[in-house]
């Protein structure tokens, strides 16, 4: 029997998919109708100082006939009155007393974060989220993305949020920051009981070619907004597991978060360590069923590997994310193209030819469209099998029997690794390349 | 079987007709542009008589540069609108599409190529300008597909260009001969407009040259004289009772029909004599204006016919009965035709035999011969040395698309014989090119 049910540090809700904060948890109604359709909790959008917004505040990244790869917006918290939203949080929790509401919070100074602290504690919030991450307009104010990229101010904020709560706090992290790792630390040291990442990223998502002002524009001009959708989501999972593997930071859970759409999104997410997951882009765009999706989707995987519950195989990518230099390097994949499904597009052919390692002929029978892979060429960079529109048609197949296993790790360690500009050991040394002149066909 | 009611207005005459290939909106034209994997050395541009550069405009539709795409069309194919809507674009680019080889449906290339001429059309964007004048002149003999090519790119050399046109109204083919359902007329006469109004050139209508006078002055006039004439009336079956009331060429009839529309009327049975694609058309479009019974009828197998199988396919669609190996030997009726009486064939050691013992006869009130046109003959023979074979199919050169008379240049259906609108736009195209090279040596 399968147990979607989760216990996330100290806060309990029926399953790991959760809304962000963000425009779907802007009231009472939307959360109710979620709940409904199926989620298991929500992160309320940030309460503070209520905010005044702009008019025109989403942009888009369009990619082929995809819409919104990419999203990013410049709204801020809430613009509602903290009493109006405090109402219903209560009404809420009466009719879905066991999913989890999360509080997110967003003030200034310690006196505020006490009053709200205990403001949504009475309204009956299961849990508080920091808002450190909002990297447009707050952070202006110093609050948002000011906080997250300062792991010193953000250690003292959590501090004064975990003597005022009496509620389980989760820390939400910004992403625009270079070392995850110490906002991460920060956190736990200020003793968060649970971290969320990622919040959205600085972005501009296109500049309008009449106004040259940038999307969403405003009367003419434009700010920089928060990017999210499936375009982050690599972003996030890398932040994911870098905290994940940490042996500190790693003691407390973590919510993952950014571009979260599928089933396939939430095991992964569950994979590198994540125990919740909140969605905000995929509900913008598709409505808050789009969770059913996700959750016929993890029952379905977990039932086919035998998991009851998703802290059964939680974290169960991280011992394979390692460092580039523990990469054995006798490893040795070709490409194979299995020309009963070649349709003769010939792009892996010109990606070889001008974005890679011209390891793919064209036959000289011009009614021959299949190319071929010249396999002493091929250096097994996956770029062809990654082109190709036919599923399954380029496979890269494994050349090495295995017996061979060296890492740069142990080349250096074994004074073995290329050291000089003109090194005998580097790799590419005694590769084919064609000639400069070659490409004139002169 | 009918399948079509009786066309009595222009409406629904439109309705019978409609539009194989109709226009695509925005958001389609954006979807279908999607999905173009762009090839590299793309099979559809080999495909193309025109070489255009598909991928290319494919993505300018997408990123949204209409007009770039326009003119990448124009570029390589002046008709390139009137192309997209009447080409064969299942046997050539969109044949070539290599989402065949996968059961995907070949991106919609025709469709999207009219698309992006109708928007520069539509909003009569300049995209082309004339050359500056060279001070050489070029007269055009037919208004055709082929000779409105030709005169367009030799605008952009900076030659001034008259095409003398025997009858009213531009385009040929284009607007006498393409079936209604493949294009309208306006949309042909669009298309003309467009291009001369930014490129400048003359129709004469009304101009017929039929004499040795005429062609001595624009050899004086001129410094080349393109022949565009492309073919003549339906060739005479010599069948006996071919002169009644009645019977009449699938050029003149769909000629008719083009600019008569629902105001001609179709009687109840009519036979259709070919097996070629102009036979698929007048079957097809006797059906839909409302005959009650089209018999197709083709004195060899389905399977040696000349039409393409989806020209077949649209008839028998549009309700045409068809009738194979049977070879019309008399028109019967008194002054009125009242039937046609065919012979069975058969095929014996690859000749085709008539059987004229297995002999009948097929009611109707029309036939419509769809067995070829005459050859331009009259007119070749009042040109000084040229050449135009045995079959009155004009001899040229592959490259410079010259005569056997220096000064004579031609393409389209006076060359190939009768071929599409697509072959007759490359040839006057390359025939402007051929003419410059060989003047400026």
């Amino acid at each position: 029997m399968i147990d979607l049910s989760i216990n996330f540090g100290g806060i309990k809700a029926p399953n790991p998919f959760w809304l962000a904060s963000a425009p779907p948890t802007n009231s009472g109604y939307q959360i109710m109708k979620a709940f409904d359709a199926g989620w298991g909790g929500a992160v309320w959008k940030t309460l503070g100082v209520p905010v005044i917004n702009v008019s025109s505040r989403y942009g888009a990244t369009n990619y082929r006939n995809t819409r919104m790869m990419g999203f990013n917006n410049i709204e801020l918290i809430t613009d509602r009155p903290l009493a109006d939203n405090l109402r219903e949080i209560e009404e809420v929790k009466k009719y879905f007393p066991d999913h989890a509401i999360i509080a997110s919070l967003m003030v200034e100074s310690r006196a505020e974060w006490e009053q709200i602290i205990k403001d949504v504690e009475n309204a009956g919030a299961d849990g508080i989220e920091l808002n450190f991450g909002c990297p447009h307009g707050m952070c202006e104010r110093g609050m948002g993305s000011a906080v997250g990229q300062e792991p010193e101010v953000l250690k003292t904020i959590v501090e004064w949020v975990k003597e005022a709560s009496n509620i389980p706090v989760i820390t939400k992290l910004s992403p625009n920051i270079s070392h995850i790792i110490d906002p991460g630390l920060a956190a736990v040291q200020g003793g968060t009981d649970s971290i969320s990442l990622i919040n959205t990223i600085k972005s501009i998502v296109g500049i309008d070619l009449d106004s040259y002002a940038p999307f969403p524009v405003v009367d003419g001009k434009g700010s920089n907004g928060g990017y999210c959708g499936p375009a982050v989501k690599p972003i996030a999972m890398h932040m994911l597991k870098d905290l994940a593997q940490h042996p500190e930071i790693s003691k407390v859970p973590i919510s993952g978060i950014g571009g979260i759409e599928t089933w396939r999104d939430v095991v992964e997410f569950i994979l590198l360590g994540a125990t919740s997951v909140q969605v905000c882009t995929a509900v913008m765009h598709y409505g808050f069923g789009i969770v059913r999706e996700m959750e016929t989707g993890l029952r379905q995987f977990m039932e086919e590997k035998g998991y009851q519950t998703i802290y059964d195989f939680a974290g169960k990518a991280l011992p394979n994310v390692t460092e580039w230099k523990h990469l054995n390097l006798k490893h040795k994949v070709v490409a194979e193209i299995d020309a009963n499904k070649c349709i003769g597009c010939e792009l892996c052919y010109i990606s070889c030819e001008d974005g890679a390692h011209q390891a793919i002929s064209l036959s000289d029978d011009a009614t021959n469209r299949i190319p071929s892979i010249i396999e002493e060429n091929c250096v097994g960079c996956n770029l062809c099998s990654l082109v190709c529109p036919v599923e399954d048609c380029i496979t890269m197949v494994k050349k090495d029997d295995g017996a061979e296993h060296v890492t740069w790790n142990e080349l250096s360690l074994n004074d073995k690794a290329p050291t000089t500009f003109d090194d005998d050991r580097a790799g590419g040394k005694g590769h084919f390349v064609p000639k400069p002149k070659d490409a004139l066909n002169l | 079987m009918a399948e079509y009611k009786r066309p009595t207005t222009e409406e629904e005459f439109k309705k019978n007709f409609k539009q194989k290939k109709p226009l695509m909106n925005d958001t389609e034209a954006f979807y279908e542009a999607s999905r173009c994997l762009f090839c590299y050395d793309a099979p559809c541009i080999k495909a193309c008589p025109t070489s255009i550069d598909i991928p290319l405009f494919i993505k300018q539709i997408h990123t949204d540069n209409i007009t770039g795409a326009s003119k990448t069309i124009f570029d390589s194919n002046w008709l390139g609108n009137t192309c997209g809507v009447v080409c064969p674009t299942g046997v050539l680019c969109e044949g070539a599409c290599v989402y065949n080889h996968q059961d995907v449906p070949p991106i919609q290339i025709g469709r999207l190529q009219n698309h992006a001429t109708r928007k520069a059309i539509d909003t009569k964007k300049e995209i082309f300008k004339a050359g500056i004048p060279n001070g050489k002149k070029i007269a055009i003999i037919g208004a055709g597909p082929a000779g409105i090519s030709c005169a367009c790119e030799a605008r952009t050399l900076g030659y001034e260009v008259d095409i003398y046109e025997a009858k009213e109204l531009p385009s040929g083919l284009n607007i006498y001969g393409v079936a209604p359902y493949k294009i309208t007329n306006e949309e042909v006469l669009d298309e003309v407009e467009f291009l001369q109004n930014q490129l400048n050139f003359t129709i004469k209508y009304n101009s017929a040259i039929t004499s040795k006078e005429q062609l001595q002055q624009l050899e004086k006039d001129y410094d080349a004289i393109f022949l565009g004439v492309g073919l003549g009336k339906t060739a005479n079956l010599n069948l006996e009772g071919e002169d009644k009331e009645g019977v009449i060429g699938a050029v003149e009839f769909i000629e008719e029909l083009r600019l008569k529309h629902h105001q001609i009327s179709i009687p109840e049975k009519v036979v259709v004599i070919g097996g070629g694609n102009t036979a698929m058309d007048a079957a097809s479009e006797s059906a839909r204006m409302g005959a009650q019974e089209t018999v197709l009828a083709y004195r060899n197998s389905k399977d040696n016919m000349g039409a393409y199988g989806f020209e077949y396919d649209l008839a028998i669609s549009a309700g045409v009965d068809s009738l194979f190996n049977a070879t019309p030997i008399a028109i019967l009726g008194n002054e009125k035709v009242t039937g046609v009486k065919f012979a069975k064939t058969e095929l014996i050691d690859g000749k085709l035999q008539t059987n004229m013992n297995n002999v009948f006869t097929v009611q109707c009130d029309l036939v419509i011969k769809a067995t070829g046109q005459v050859k331009q003959g009259s007119l070749y023979d009042l040109i000084e040395n040229l050449d135009a074979g045995s079959n009155s199919i004009l001899n040229v050169n592959t490259e410079t698309f010259q005569t056997s008379n220096p000064q004579y240049f031609a393409g389209g259906d006076a060359i190939n014989g009768g071929a599409e609108v697509v072959n007759a736009a490359y040839d006057g195209k390359m025939a402007a090119q051929g003419i410059h090279q060989l003047l400026n040596m």
